[in-house]
């Protein structure tokens, strides 16, 4: 038994209905109790205030952001080379998602940016960056939605999704490059995982599992009816053929 | 010598199979005429063929780099002379000259006016002039005949029979007689595909998943 | 190869406002900047080389929809995809042809018009270096959305959406390599990572879009 019959829509959708409560239940199990702990059961820290507690839908948002293009990457890669139509629908179920979480990383981060920095926007090589990534989303999405025909989407955007992670990632150390070139060494960094205190890193870890989970779920649904509306409208033109 | 043979060939359209089992082969020198209702698939059928889209299933085998394809559209350049137009696929397809081809497709005197200027028919003369200057053994046709008058399409079977004197070969969709006494005809009409319950090509989607749907 | 590049030339020159169009677009976008941003010569100096290669971005982008729209609708790009040469060779063509009819002239007129900018005089020099080895990536890469977007109806707006986004390096680095050139910084970074995202995006991307070129003829 091979992982491929997994990409057989009849299969799939076998395996994701049965699969998809217990998902569901352990995304409400991991998510709802790692934001409430982050929210009501931290100390806060004196140098950032109750904004810090942004950063667990923040961080999580911001992972998976990007997470979710590489795993768009991949799936492209697997319709482009086997042909396989559940993981070309997978990628186009994925991308509104992975837009949504970039858009989340944003706000929060201007939320959040709002009183460290005394302004809502930076142009900081990370934010930067997830300014771009939307924008490959947004184009992905729009090219799916442009094209009619279903295989000739799925390829196209397959080929576009490949160029443009290669460009996301250039487009990435190019903002790097050029902030420095700005500002000379930036002092807004956000790396501050590297610093933080185990109180605030475990609820984290357990709202990352939570968002992951979260997109799991929502994954599934949508590559489900993603399948359904893919079968009804081969039905469709069945009957005009007929 | 069979130039062209098709065999056991499934064509699709929009992802569904409109024609399957398709077996057929063209000889030097013969032409074969295909004919069938309009949107049985004969065009989807050249464009397989031509390598414009892949089949679903069957084998297409004929010798490399042998084969000229003339669409619907004449792919003329409205801004360009007869004679630049024929020259630029002259130049594409490696062959010297297109005299031949202006003598033949009687567009000599029109050769310095631009394409914009020609009519309908003097358009599809020059579509038609194109196939001449490929130098290719097998023409494959979609309608090489509308637009064109009875002259022209004489002119057009006169063309098509040095061609196939010369030991090349064609295939065409058409539905008006050509006058081509040695060209063969292939009803396709009989390989329509059949749904996939009925035992025809099944795409990803055909498969029944109802239970799933629960 | 050669007869395509010379067809599609002698097409722009035909067609008219091939080579102009792009220009008279990059003026005004340069025109219009300092009603936006005020008359003041220190300002403008500073923000020239980003008007200047961001206008080039626009003027490139604004032909990018004609580069196969017209083959496909008059059916020439079936005829060329079974045509002897590879696809590949047509795509590079393609790009080399709206490189030669919209960056280098705008390569050529760039020094003119960042004197309406103020445009630091150590800057021309690397203004003309930037945009020589910058352009022809926006070419490629534009050729790479057109390609994607040759049968829509309404490709214009989706294709900007698709082609701006992979555009950020080349600007970045080129409006860069200006702006520290004018400044007689270092400027072996930018240079070498604009070269060799042009180099890398001429070498590669004609086969991605080549395939999106197949699939849509499909």
């Amino acid at each position: 038994m091979s992982i491929w019959e997994y990409a057989n829509p009849v299969k799939f959708m076998q395996t994701s209905g049965w699969l998809l409560p217990w998902i569901i239940g352990a995304t409400v199990l991991t998510l709802v109790p790692g934001l409430v702990w982050g929210f009501f059961f931290t100390p806060l820290a004196a140098e950032f205030g109750a904004t810090v507690k942004v950063i667990y839908v923040h961080v999580p948002a911001a992972t998976f952001a990007i997470n979710i293009w590489v795993m768009m990457l991949v799936t492209s890669l697997i319709w482009l080379i086997r042909r396989h139509h559940v993981s070309a629908l997978a990628a186009k179920a994925a991308a509104p998602i992975g837009m949504v979480m970039t858009l989340i990383a944003l706000i929060t981060g201007a939320f959040w940016g709002q009183p460290m920095w005394g302004t809502w926007w930076e142009w900081d090589p990370r934010l930067t960056s997830f300014l771009i990534l939307f924008l490959f989303y947004l184009g992905y999405i729009a090219l799916w939605e442009a094209i009619e025909n279903p295989d000739t989407a799925a390829d196209l955007t397959g080929v576009l999704c490949l160029v443009g992670s290669v460009f996301a990632v250039l487009s990435r150390y190019a903002a790097m490059f050029w902030n420095q070139g700005l500002h000379q060494g930036s002092t807004l960094s956000l790396d501050k995982e590297e610093h933080i205190a185990d109180v605030f890193w475990q609820p984290l870890v357990l709202s990352i599992i939570g968002f992951g989970l979260l997109f799991v779920t929502l994954l599934l649904l949508r590559t489900r009816t993603e399948i359904r509306a893919r079968r009804l409208s081969a039905l469709e033109q069945r009957e005009r053929m007929a | 010598m069979s130039l062209l043979s098709v065999e056991n060939l499934t064509v699709s359209r929009g992802g569904l199979a409109v024609l399957e089992g398709v077996t057929f082969s063209l000889h030097a020198g013969r032409a074969l005429v295909l004919r069938g209702p309009n949107g049985i698939g004969k065009t989807t059928l050249l464009r397989t063929l031509a390598g414009l889209q892949p089949p679903l299933a069957g084998s297409i085998s004929m010798p490399g780099e042998a084969m000229a394809y003339a669409a619907h559209a004449d792919g003329l350049k409205a801004t360009l002379s007869v004679r630049e137009n024929l020259r630029f696929w002259a130049a594409i397809y490696e062959t010297d000259t297109i005299d031949h081809a202006l003598d033949q497709m009687n567009l000599r005197g029109l050769a310095g006016r631009a394409a914009h200027s020609l009519s309908a028919g003097q358009k599809r003369r020059l579509g038609l002039a194109r196939l001449l200057v490929t130098g290719r053994p097998i023409w494959v046709l979609d309608e090489p005949t509308v637009s064109l008058d009875a002259a022209s399409v004489a002119l057009f079977a006169s063309a098509v029979r040095a061609h196939l004197a010369t030991g090349g070969a064609a295939l065409m969709a058409t539905h008006i007689d050509l006058g081509l006494e040695e060209a063969e005809v292939l009803d396709i009409a009989p390989f329509k595909a059949r749904p996939p319950e009925e035992g025809g090509h099944k795409g990803a989607f055909d498969h029944d998943f109802d239970g799933a749907f629960l | 190869m050669i007869a395509l590049l010379m067809r599609d030339l002698r097409l722009a020159i035909r067609a008219g406002g091939g080579f102009g169009l792009g220009l008279a677009f990059f003026l005004i976008v340069v025109t219009l900047v300092p009603f936006g941003v005020g008359p003041e010569g220190a300002i403008l100096s500073r923000i020239a080389a980003g008007i200047l290669w961001l206008g080039a971005l626009l003027a490139c982008l604004l032909s990018l929809d004609r580069i196969f729209a017209l083959d496909f609708e008059d059916g020439s790009l079936d005829l060329l995809a079974t045509a002897p040469i590879p696809l590949e060779a047509v795509v590079t063509m393609k790009a080399l042809a709206h490189w030669i009819t919209t960056g280098l002239p705008l390569v050529l007129a760039a020094p003119l018009f960042a004197v309406l900018l103020h445009l630091p005089t150590p800057a021309y020099f690397w203004l003309e270096v930037s945009l020589l080895l910058g352009t022809p990536a926006l070419s490629v890469l534009g050729t790479f959305g057109a390609a994607l977007t040759v049968g829509l109806k309404r490709g214009g707006l989706l294709l900007s959406l698709l082609v701006l986004p992979l555009y950020v390096p080349t600007l970045i680095f080129g409006a860069e390599l200006v702006r520290r050139g004018g400044e007689g910084m270092a400027v072996q970074v930018p240079l070498a990572m604009l070269a060799g995202i042009t180099a890398a995006t001429i070498a590669l991307v004609p086969f991605a879009s080549a395939a999106a070129i197949r699939v849509n003829l499909r």
